[in-house]
């Protein structure tokens, strides 16, 4: 129950935290580069969903990310759409786009499919690329509207374009965890164990997964649509498949498949990569064994690699607490250590 | 209530069973008797969807399955408890169980009725309902998976070779649960290695060799079945 009360603490002061940041700061390239961090854990946690609880690693999130920013795109510059309007169809572009890919995706398996969605990716990219006539091509699109206002609201500035980011970063966390804590979360946990046990129970596997691939390229899209109206000028690069192992990058850092990864991750590397920016491009030589050593102590990230001291703390309390007992009693057995529970997620 | 008629499956060329007929009867507790790789376990996974058949049909109250969706096999009431105590090893007891359930998901009241019903069989589940299942014994995993298959409240449920890698004694106990899911109105068909503890509770069973049934008969006959005795009891 302290646990509980205390991570409630935890999460409403980081809450709390978002929300005043703009007054603590004057500095708007802070602001700025916060703002895209928060459009970047909205596609992480899409790919979390997928790679992390499901056990599908998806390279071809870049490619919706781009999807849905080129949607927006286009719907607006070209079409001269509604902006809430050109929002809602982009999102549900993406959705269309994810579902007839993963239809064909998730016939493939493990390394296949991480291959496939590869070169799915690269072909999203080449199609940007190379049609002009649609997308400009390596000029992109220019003039991108700010999102429109609603009512009093309006989203010309910097502060107000981080707090409608950040509601929809809060809006993702939300959805994600009650899903992930849903009948479908563990369906999807169950599938990432064993795909065949998870069909002995019934578990109609290829539905669930494309109902979870399908979900994944909507927070791709979402954070996609974003970019594109706080941006305002998009080229092809945003789907390149340098974008994908990013987002991949934050989410292994972070912890795959925990709740809190996706923002711990992305935070990080982005606070790191602009601290080392003075060394320009040489600061991967220093990225690079820093991540490696990363992934061969901690397989599931700093979130991962928390719970786990957490729960070996726990143990040799419990150990201590049992020693003792058996000092008292001389009969106590001390086999009877009970089992921890490791949480999911 | 089950029959499967000539039936066969294949992986890729190399024929895993071959033209098998094997018939059980409401309320029973069937066998199937063999060594290592002789096509229990392939003729399991065929009845409950993961393979499809070659050939050969395979009936299930009267209404051919073959070739059917795993899901929908198991929503017609054959449920697997695949071999090696297969669970979900870092969910907790209670939440293997609730995935047992998946079938009847919509029905929250029957799923806390049967939980109820698993915990009264195995008491040990409801002690340690928290713990992650992979934290358990042999024993206790076996249980566990045994349960989870009681949560889609089977007419026909397949038990692929609980005893192995188990102790003598939880073997005995395993056993005796297992006639008693048969009492309470489950037909069991059984895969084993251990004959001389199977044919003790099965009214008959099927000796597999090599994909093929090459004996077959009531536990009386296949216990005093010279060949049967030397090959899988020992004596």
């Amino acid at each position: 129950m302290a646990a509980l009360v205390n991570r409630r603490t935890v999460i409403s002061g980081f809450i709390l935290l978002a929300l005043v940041f703009p007054f603590l700061t004057k500095n708007s390239y802070v602001l700025h580069i916060l703002t895209l961090a928060f459009i970047w854990m909205i596609a992480v946690y899409g790919l979390n969903l997928l790679a992390g609880y499901t056990g599908y690693l998806s390279l071809a999130h870049a490619g919706f990310f781009a999807i849905g920013a080129y949607s927006l795109g286009i719907l607006t510059v070209k079409v001269g759409m509604n902006y809430w309007l050109a929002f809602l169809s982009s999102l549900i572009i993406t959705c269309i786009l994810g579902l007839l890919i993963g239809l064909i995706a998730l016939r493939t398996k493990e390394h296949f499919f991480a291959i496939y969605t590869l070169c799915v990716g690269y072909i999203i990219y080449l199609v940007i690329d190379k049609w002009d006539g649609l997308t400009g091509g390596v000029r992109g699109l220019i003039g991108i509207p700010v999102p429109a206002g609603v009512g009093p609201l309006s989203f010309e500035e910097p502060q107000s374009q981080y707090y409608l980011i950040l509601f929809f970063l809060l809006l993702t966390v939300l959805m994600v965890y009650r899903i992930v804590h849903s009948l479908s979360g563990r369906t999807f946990i169950a599938i990432r164990n064993s795909e065949e046990l998870a069909k002995t129970l019934g578990i109609a596997t290829m539905k669930n997964k494309l109902m979870v691939f399908v979900l994944s390229t909507l927070f791709a899209g979402l954070a996609g649509v974003l970019y594109a109206s706080f941006i305002r000028f998009i080229g092809p690069d945003i789907g390149y498949i340098t974008i994908t192992f990013d987002l991949l990058m934050y989410l292994l850092v972070g912890g795959i498949g925990t709740l809190a990864g996706p923002i711990v991750g992305t935070i990080l590397i982005v606070w790191v990569s602009q601290s080392l920016q003075f060394l320009q491009d040489f600061r991967m030589l220093i990225f690079g064994p820093l991540l490696t050593l990363l992934i061969i102590f901690y397989p599931r990230g700093i979130i991962g690699a928390f719970y786990e001291w957490k729960i070996k703390r726990q143990e040799k309390k419990r150990m201590r607490a049992l020693i003792k007992k058996h000092k008292d009693a001389e009969f106590s057995d001390a086999n009877s250590v009970p089992d921890k529970k490791v949480k999911e997620g | 209530m089950l029959e499967l008629k000539g039936l066969s499956v294949a992986y890729g060329s190399f024929t895993a069973i071959e033209s098998i007929d094997v018939l059980v009867q409401k309320g029973e507790i069937v066998v199937l008797l063999g060594s290592n790789g002789a096509g229990k376990s392939t003729t399991f996974k065929a009845i409950s969807g993961l393979e499809k058949p070659r050939q050969g049909e395979i009936l299930f109250e009267g209404k051919s399955i073959g070739g059917r969706s795993p899901g929908r096999i198991v929503e017609s009431g054959i449920v697997q408890c695949a071999e090696g105590r297969k669970l979900f090893p870092k969910m907790s007891v209670s939440e293997n169980l609730i995935m047992g359930a998946y079938v009847h998901r919509k029905n929250k009241k029957a799923i806390k009725h049967s939980i109820k019903h698993v915990y009264e069989l195995f008491p040990i589940l409801y002690e340690k309902k928290e713990n992650a299942a992979g934290s358990l014994s042999g024993g206790q995993q076996q249980m566990l998976a045994i349960g989870r298959a009681l949560m889609a409240k089977p007419k026909l449920m397949l038990l692929d070779e609980p005893s192995i890698g188990l102790a003598p004694l939880i073997v005995e106990q395993m056993f005796e649960v297992i006639q008693q899911i048969n009492e309470e109105g489950t037909t069991i068909l059984l895969a084993e290695q251990n004959a001389n503890a199977a044919l003790g509770i099965a009214s008959k069973g099927y000796v597999f060799e090599s994909g093929s049934i090459v004996v077959q008969g009531t536990s009386e006959e296949l216990l005093s079945d010279d060949s049967v005795r030397k090959a899988y009891i020992g004596a």
